[in-house]
């Protein structure tokens, strides 16, 4: 017992110096941490106290260096190559301003997003691919509102007045804009392989009924015309929900289409479920489909398009956004190997609508160069590079067409300003029950069999009212 | 006459075992080729065709005129098929088939059996998780500029500082929970007991937000000791329990009669407890160790996801591709993470030897 | 004398009680600031940091043991096992007990956690036709996969301990303990992908073909069975858990007590059944409760192959979408407690063996 006790003590007391001396050490540590959080301090207290107008806006104090050495943390869901594109447009922000932004990426990117900001812990800015699920943290008031620092006339010289809108969203004191859009993509795009498709003697259809005929031809000459996954993992399902949007909008109003999204319009009337048949006439015809609705199911949405670049393509048209290039196999040439064209209109009387998804930038956490990161990201600058290494479209009007490398993207930039009606991704808006829950997993169960479209459509109306 | 049947009933083992055991094989097996193979094969062709198999081999092309109208029965050599018999292959003489080669070119293919063995290996898979995956990021000159990701050393230690004593603190602290359970009665034992039980079956993402509040306000986010006490947390009920029902085997002779030698409580815990609980602490080690080696959830949450903490598994959870599925990559990194737990049951492994505890145990 | 000797011991005592337990809070305190603040090589720092941790937990009971052997031995005896459990209990409360708590408050309150609903979180879930489901494929878990895992660890356990290869089969068995959840997603899509074409990567397909079949999309489209083709790749992940556990259980049966038996002329099967088996049943109990609660709580290997599509979904993974995904707080947590309630036999069961083995 004794030897144990004695040394015991030596180990307390040399504990007790180990504390003495690390006290001295952090405190110097600390001493140096706080300079600069005092600064964060002051500065916070200035925007409130004298207007942005006679040092010019966050941005342009952040070009000046005033925020030199700041942090923000970026997080959003895309990672991969994505990542890499992302760092390579921000760096020139990051070299001239000496901001250093932090981008986390996850690929369970809606849940984690909510732990932490439900843990308060949230990122300075996170982006957000659905603004439906941003739309629930801007109910409980965890958004800040970025007209505080942003000038509403320059937003609108900045952005379309429908992104605005579709970033104007309802907080518990009145409405929010919730946040900047950062990139957008074109979802009503059908894909081809295109010297096959022209050497086959195939026409790019212009309307649904030649739509239908061209894929009748190819399945009289013993080809499978559409090539279709959904697979996603826990987001299977979500291919299926575009196209039923993409024909929403081709049958119905777009008033009907926004009531739809809002949940007046349910999923059980006529409307939805014509919009759900027409899709079928591909999606359930199993000549219509490579590998059938069993190869639907269990192709990854990534992989699906891959049987039109074998030789000879064993499949002929693939209706996704322009995201998907980025999948398909390597050494392809854009106009040669592959190109698009307009998913085509169903009922005259509704135009020429084209489908978008888009990326919003919010913010959680209100500092100066968060608001000056923020504002970088209302820029068409801040996508410059990507826009030129191709996959993204920006949906800011200062964004230069001639940034664009090639035809392919050139043309849908153009195509989204000929639009007669431009809709945002109705399942993305939608509360995250449906839109991330009830209508995947309903189109999802309707397409393997399991419910048939009566059900479906119950069990997916079903999520409005969780 | 026992000596027999023993050396029989042994035989009947052995091949029992391998059957079973090869069945357990195949799926590793199935990777562990996949991820020497080039990345366009391994979604064209199954895994086994790198073994001798019987195999179609062309030996002769044969060009129809392009007019030919596939709708009618085709003729060919003065017999004729129908264009699907001809899609998927149909028998003729001799043992040879007709297959298209390409029916647009009207390029028929006449193949006859054969074995055949698929051997394109490749190390590609392995270099690009551990030195980094490549990615062509075009030029806006039409030009492509390759831009490389990060290696895996930095996470590997990043995994190692977490899962060390993220096994060693909850073990420990769990057998003197367990020892105190079995052999020392105190008020409140029997519910804190049911409480551990109960815990078993809570699922661990229930925890994730009221303790990231408070890791947040304890700035013990991001931190080691966060993460140490989150998974010593998430383990503590089910080796608790493991411990207990090991430790309440042990014979109490022993304890008393050490007791009675003048030993504390914690003396016979560290002299004695501990060593006969070898056996268990090491299983029950293996268990702890993979659960914190291959987490992604806890780490995400209470670490994140910063190139300088990143823990393996989210480093090869970033490898699969955004969206998308890098089967190949995730073969080879599959593979690389399994190493260090392999080794640690390598290690741990002798520990599990007869005898050790003699016939000292009672069930 | 004798008074004034004990209250010096005393003041000592609540002197040392106090300084032991704050001198530990404050090292661990400043050695984590230390770390906090210093960039280190980050193969230095992991060294380190293994270090404290493992040294550091040791020093902690150590230190409070000590404090303890200073009171007067009838105090010792009531303190000591308050030290041995207080951590224990302290990180289990703080970390497991009040989040679960918090969790059943939630179950009562709406989707915003704003106000009180009653049980009608608990009348939605039970009229659902996913969460009947869910149970479903719960029950299905825990019938086929636990009693195979358990089943099948059991007999490789005691195979193996015969054999003349036992090393080299029980890393194979355990080997796919060691892959990650994603990873045996990668390895099982080998095995049960379907690819429209005549060309099948998927083993079970490929040999399905060969034998004449039509391939199947196996973990999609063959409702209710696909849920045992997921549950196929539990047993394979998890019969490792079980033969490690009751390989070292069999270990620990006395060989004389074998001897005996074979002298006596039992069969081994016999021997198996009539002295293995009783032999080992408290190892029996638990490994059986760990798998049962682990298939309860089922939720990767679902998350990973279908993500709960095609009727796959079960309890857990229905909790981790409605809580996270979809923001609905209530509903969320109510599923968390269906999952306790659920564990109630379990735990009933357990008691009633703690209760022999002596436990009040």
């Amino acid at each position: 017992m004794k030897p144990v006790r004695k040394s015991l003590l030596a180990v307390l007391s040399f504990a007790l110096i180990f504390v003495l001396a690390f006290t001295a050490c952090s405190n110097q540590d600390e001493a140096v941490d706080q300079q600069p959080a005092e600064n964060e301090t002051d500065q916070q207290e200035q925007p409130v106290a004298d207007d942005s107008e006679n040092k010019g806006s966050y941005l342009e104090r952040a070009y000046a260096g005033e925020f030199q050495g700041t942090k923000v943390s970026v997080f959003g869901p895309f990672a991969d190559a994505d990542e890499v594109k992302f760092e390579q447009s921000i760096k020139p922000f990051e070299e001239k301003t000496g901001i250093d932004i932090q981008y986390e990426s996850s690929k369970e990117f809606e849940a984690t997003i909510s732990i932490r900001v439900e843990g308060g812990n949230a990122p300075d800015i996170a982006d957000f691919p659905q603004p439906g699920l941003l739309e629930s943290f801007v109910k409980t008031g965890k958004v800040i509102d970025v007209r505080t620092f942003l000038d509403e006339d320059y937003l609108k010289e900045q952005y379309n007045q429908s992104w605005l809108d579709m970033a104007t969203m309802e907080g518990p004191d009145g409405d929010v804009m919730a946040g900047v859009w950062s990139r957008s993509n074109l979802k009503s795009l059908v894909w081809y392989p295109k010297n096959e498709f022209e050497a086959a003697g195939y026409e790019v259809p212009e309307t649904w009924d030649e739509l239908l005929a061209l894929s009748e031809q190819i399945a009289a000459d013993g080809d499978t015309p559409w090539a279709i996954g959904i697979e996603s993992g826990a987001a299977t399902g979500w291919v299926a929900t575009d196209w039923v949007e993409d024909i929403m909008l081709r049958t119905t109003s777009p008033e009907n289409y926004d009531k739809w999204v809002k949940g007046e319009l349910p999923f059980t009337s006529d409307i939805v479920k014509n919009a759900v048949q027409e899709m079928s006439k591909i999606w359930l015809n199993d000549d219509y489909v490579y590998g059938g609705r069993k190869a639907i199911v269990t192709t990854p949405f990534g992989d699906a398009p891959a049987p039109m670049f074998d030789v000879p393509p064993k499949a002929w048209l693939h209706r996704q956004g322009n995201f998907i290039t980025s999948f398909f196999p390597s050494g392809l040439t854009p106009g040669e190997d592959y190109d698009w064209f307009y998913f085509p209109p169903i009922d005259e009387q509704y135009g020429k609508p084209v489908l978008v998804g888009g990326d919003i930038m919010a913010m959680f956490n209100d500092r100066p160069e968060v608001r000056a990161v923020m504002e970088f990201f209302t820029t068409g600058e801040s996508l410059k590079t990507w826009i030129q290494s191709g996959g993204t479209i920006a949906p800011m009007n200062d964004a230069d067409l001639d940034w664009y490398s090639n035809e392919s993207d050139r043309r849908m930039a153009q195509l989204l300003q000929e639009a007669t009606t431009i809709r945002f991704d109705g399942s993305d808006q939608m509360p995250g029950s449906v839109g991330a829950g009830t209508f995947w997993k309903g189109m999802t169960d309707y397409v393997s069999g399991t419910v048939d479209l009566d059900e479906a459509m119950e069990e997916i109306q079903a999520g409005f009212n969780q | 006459m026992p000596e027999k049947e023993r050396k029989r009933s042994s035989w009947i083992v052995n091949i029992v075992l391998a059957v079973i055991c090869l069945v357990w094989l195949i799926p590793t097996l199935g990777l562990f080729i996949s991820s020497f193979r080039p990345a366009t094969e391994i979604l064209q062709t199954g895994w086994w065709t790198v073994f001798p198999h019987r195999t179609w081999e062309t030996v002769e092309q044969i060009q129809l005129p392009k007019d030919l109208d596939l709708r009618k029965p085709v003729e060919v050599n003065g017999r004729t098929y129908t264009n699907e018999e001809l899609r998927a292959g149909i028998e003729i003489e001799d043992g040879r088939r007709l297959i298209w080669e390409n029916p647009r070119e009207r390029l028929l293919n006449v193949q006859e059996r054969g074995w055949g063995m698929n051997t394109s290996f490749t190390l590609e898979n392995y270099k690009s998780v551990l030195t980094g995956k490549e990615y062509e990021i075009a030029q806006p000159d039409g030009g492509v500029r390759l831009e490389k990701g990060s290696n895996l050393s930095r996470s590997f230690w990043n995994t190692l500082a977490v899962s060390i004593p993220g096994t060693v603190i909850p073990i420990l602290i769990a057998s003197f929970a367990a020892y105190a359970f079995a052999w020392m009665p105190f008020p409140g034992r029997k519910l804190i007991f049911v409480t551990m039980i109960a815990l078993l079956v809570v699922p661990l993402q229930v925890a994730l937000i009221p303790v990231l509040k408070d890791y947040t306000a304890l700035g013990l986010n991001g931190s080691l000791l966060g993460i140490w006490l989150a998974h010593t947390a998430f383990g503590l009920p089910l080796i608790t329990y493991f411990m207990y029902n090991y430790i309440s085997q042990l014979p109490g002779e022993i304890f008393e009669s050490a007791y009675l030698d003048g030993a504390s409580n914690f003396t016979i815990f560290t002299r004695l407890v501990l060593p006969l609980s070898v056996p268990a602490l090491a299983s029950i080690g293996i268990f702890q160790f993979l659960w914190v080696w291959n987490d992604y959830l806890v780490a995400l949450v209470f670490i994140g996801s910063q190139p300088d903490v990143q823990v393996l598994s989210m480093r090869i959870a970033d490898l699969v591709g955004s969206r998308g599925s890098d089967w190949h990559l995730l073969t080879a990194a599959a593979f690389i993470s399994m190493f260090m737990p392999l080794m640690v049951f390598f290690f741990l492994q002798k520990y599990f030897v007869r005898g050790l505890l003699g016939g000292s145990i009672k069930g | 004398m004798n008074k004034l000797a004990f209250r010096g011991f005393s003041i000592r005592l609540v002197f040392l009680s106090i300084l032991v337990p704050t001198a530990n809070l404050v090292l661990h305190g400043l050695i984590f600031l230390f770390f906090k603040h210093i960039d280190l090589h980050p193969l230095l720092a992991a060294a380190l940091a293994v270090l404290w941790g493992v040294v550091g937990i040791y020093f902690v009971y150590l230190s409070l043991n000590w404090v303890v052997e200073q009171y007067p031995q009838h105090l010792r005896q009531k303190m000591l096992p308050f030290v041995f459990v207080g951590p224990a209990v302290l990180i289990l409360g703080w970390l497991l007990v009040f989040p679960t708590l918090r969790t059943l408050y939630l179950s009562f309150l709406d989707a915003q956690s704003v106000n009180f609903v009653g049980l009608s979180n608990y009348v939605a879930v039970f009229t659902d036709r996913l969460l009947v489901t869910a149970l479903r494929n719960n029950l299905l878990w825990v019938v086929f996969g636990a009693t195979s895992c358990v089943a099948l660890g059991l007999l490789i356990a005691i195979l193996a301990d015969r054999s003349s290869y036992e090393r080299l089969a029980k890393t194979i068995i355990f080997m796919p303990m060691a892959i990650s959840f994603v990873a045996a997603g990668v390895i099982w899509k080998f095995i049960y992908y379907y690819q429209p074409g005549d060309e099948q990567v998927g083993l079970l397909n490929a040999i399905v073909v060969a034998l004449g079949g039509e391939p199947q999309a196996w973990t999609s489209l063959l409702q209710p069975w696909n849920n045992l083709f997921l549950i196929v790749i539990l047993i394979w992940m998890q019969t490792g858990f079980a033969m490690v556990i009751f390989s070292a259980a069999i270990k620990g049966v006395p060989g004389e007590l074998l001897e005996a038996a074979r002298v006596d002329g039992a069969g081994e099967i016999r021997i198996f059944f009539q002295i293995i088996i009783p032999y080992i049943k408290g190892t029996i109990l638990a490994v059986t409760t760990t798998i049962v609660v682990f298939t309860l709580k089922i939720f990767d290997v679902v998350m990973v192959m279908t993500g709960g599509q095609y009727d796959t979904e079960v309890v857990a993974t229905q909790f981790y979408r409605q809580f996270f995904m979809y923001r609905n707080f209530g509903y969320g947590s109510t599923l968390a407690i269906v999952l306790l309630i659920a564990v109630i036999p379990i735990i009933i069961f357990n008691l009633r063996q703690f209760r022999r083995q002596g436990g009040v």
